[in-house]
């Protein structure tokens, strides 16, 4: 149980650089060329490892969310706090007439 | 007297206080000493002990005005993954350097509302994603323990937890926060000698702890023995209608509650948890443990839990799934770093501010994570993954129609020395092979120390109990407590 499989970085579904590089973009996470050369074994070494998932029968068994019981509850429609715009903006990196700032996204 | 403070825990501060064998005040300059002194332990991001002087002060009068609360007197230790208002909360990362909440976490909430003081923040892995401290952007924590070689090689405290159990058995705190999500308060407490317990999930508010996955992210307690843990997970716990997953049950008198007599209680022994490479010491204390539990009363049974070997991978799938998620709101525009090189646009922005405050263990997990749940993708790995956890879920809830609670190892290892295992993630994660299963059914598990290994360090037992059969879980650990009579202390070198 504590073995990993030897064949961990050869499995069936497997990462390549270009992949690397789309899940980081997805991801919004900048990377070197440096970066993905270690990261593509790394991550398949941990994707193979996780394909013995595979073994399980789960036929008929439906997807799990919420692990205890607990029902969604309700609460009337209505403000419970605000008027706190000092407090929400204490931490921006940048923050200008009570708003965030950001770099200009349209030109 | 002063002299002794620090060795007193949460009930042996708390009733000699009442007692008027010392004050608050003499309290809170008793541990701020020992945490200025044990720098060498890294166990602390920030200390506060102004919050701790504080928090006597008031306790101080209360007692003079006859209005004591359930901590006064008791200063803790504060993980932080928790936001305090004021005090910098930084998850152990660059990305929240100099993140000043302007809120509280509910559970700090309650605990200041109960009297305690905070000593300070203590360290962690980065975001709590590590099972060895050493993923921290503010440096590794050092346990206080040794082997007896000689060798003095520095040892991890365990993670994600490292700072708050390391600190605990220093000495420096008698208690502290902790938060578990696939075994961050149970492995670190079986490698530092102390106990800690993880509570149902739900019992204990959310809010305000720096999310990482948040089915399996639950706040508990650390500390030298299972009273302590009792007594603060209790004021810890408690319905909060700012976390939809709260629970909206009472808090048993968990404290008052505890007894080690263990008569009519059945005990599962999971066979699937005898794993080959564990260290002949480890299967030795643990049938140590169900001798332990049948002295008290016990009946031992044996029981299978069949999807065992399934929990890491399921873990190591669902886990890094919710972070991506969450994680993707640290972005450099609402609040921690920015990194906003020349001309970028908001987009290089993100990428350039992701890149530089994750360090490189949060960044292949939310590589991992965005992969899992990437078009495509999506139904092999995470619909996959929570099917099989519902058969894990499945062969407890089996397990426990046999018997009350189970027993097993918390740990497949005594605590292994920095850098031993840091440069083999899959190592690593392989460590938290048995808290892991009890983290996805969102079960009550907690390990109590049970004895030392030839190298004179620390082994925990897991206990698991249904869900919310927190009581049960104490009281089995108490049994083990009084009968492992483990007072072993590591030396002070720091």
């Amino acid at each position: 149980m504590l073995r990993r499989p030897p064949d961990a970085s050869r499995a069936a579904m497997s990462v390549d650089a270009a992949t690397v590089r789309k899940i980081a973009n997805l991801a919004r996470i900048a990377v070197t060329d440096g970066d993905v050369d270690a990261m593509v074994p790394e991550l398949n070494n941990i994707l193979g490892w996780i394909e013995q998932l595979g073994e399980v029968n789960t036929d008929g068994v439906a997807p799990l969310a919420a692990v205890i019981p607990n029902h969604q509850r309700l609460r009337a429609d209505v403000v419970t706090d605000g008027n706190i715009r000092d407090r929400v903006i204490a931490n921006a990196p940048q923050a200008e007439h009570g708003f965030f700032a950001v770099p200009k996204v349209i030109e | 007297m002063m002299s002794d403070i620090t060795d007193l825990g949460i009930a042996g501060l708390r009733d000699g206080f009442r007692a008027g064998d010392f004050t608050a005040r003499e309290v809170a300059d008793a541990f701020n000493g020992a945490v200025a002194g044990a720098k060498a332990l890294n166990a602390f991001i920030l200390d506060t002990p102004e919050h701790a002087l504080a928090a006597a002060d008031a306790a101080d009068k209360a007692r003079a005005d006859g209005a004591l609360k359930p901590l006064s007197g008791v200063p803790l230790g504060i993980k932080d993954l928790f936001c305090t208002e004021g005090y910098q909360t930084t998850a152990a990362s660059n990305m929240l350097g100099g993140f000043k909440p302007t809120y509280e976490s509910t559970v700090t909430t309650r605990l200041f509302a109960a009297g305690a003081g905070m000593l300070g923040k203590l360290n962690l892995d980065q975001f709590a994603m590590g099972s060895s401290n050493e993923t921290s952007a503010f440096g590794n924590v050092v346990s206080p323990w040794r082997r007896n070689d000689g060798s003095n090689a520095p040892l991890a405290p365990g993670g994600s937890s490292g700072g708050s159990s390391s600190a605990i058995a220093a000495r420096i705190v008698p208690a502290a926060t902790g938060t578990d999500t696939g075994g961050s308060i149970r492995q670190p407490a079986a490698f530092t000698g102390i106990a800690g317990i993880k509570p149902t999930y739900g019992r204990c508010s959310r809010f305000g702890i720096v999310a990482f996955a948040s089915s399996l992210d639950q706040a508990g307690a650390m500390a030298q023995d299972v009273r302590d843990c009792a007594i603060l997970l209790e004021a810890m716990s408690g319905f909060d209608p700012k976390d939809s997953t709260s629970l909206d049950v009472a808090v048993p008198p968990w404290e008052a509650g505890l007894s080690p007599d263990l008569k009519g209680k059945k005990v599962g022994i999971p066979k699937e948890y005898r794993v080959d490479t564990m260290p002949a010491e480890i299967d030795a204390l643990w049938k140590q443990g169900i001798e332990w539990l049948r002295d008290a009363g016990a009946e031992i049974v044996d029981v299978s839990l069949p999807h065992t070997r399934y929990a890491l991978p399921t873990y190591y799938i669902i886990a890094p799934a919710e972070a991506s998620s969450n994680l993707a709101r640290y972005d450099g525009v609402r609040y921690g770093l920015r990194d906003l090189p020349d001309g970028a646009n908001l987009q290089d922005m993100y990428a350039a501010t992701r890149a530089d405050g994750f360090g490189a263990e949060v960044k292949r997990r939310i590589l991992i994570g965005t992969y899992v749940l990437s078009a495509g993708f999506y139904d092999a790995y995470y619909t996959k993954a929570q099917k099989v956890r519902a058969l894990i879920v499945r062969d407890f809830a089996e397990a426990f129609e046999k018997c009350d609670l189970l027993l097993t190892p918390t740990a497949p290892s005594a605590a292994f020395a920095l850098g031993e295992k840091s440069d083999d993630p899959l190592a690593m994660y392989l460590n938290d092979v048995f808290t892991v299963p009890s983290s996805l059914a969102g079960l009550p598990a907690m390990s109590v120390p049970g004895g030392l290994d030839q190298a004179g360090l620390p082994l925990g037992l897991q206990l698991i109990g249904r869900p919310l059969d927190e009581q049960g879980v104490l009281n089995a650990a108490l049994a083990i407590e009084e009968r492992a009579g483990f007072v072993a202390r590591p030396s002070r070198w720091w």
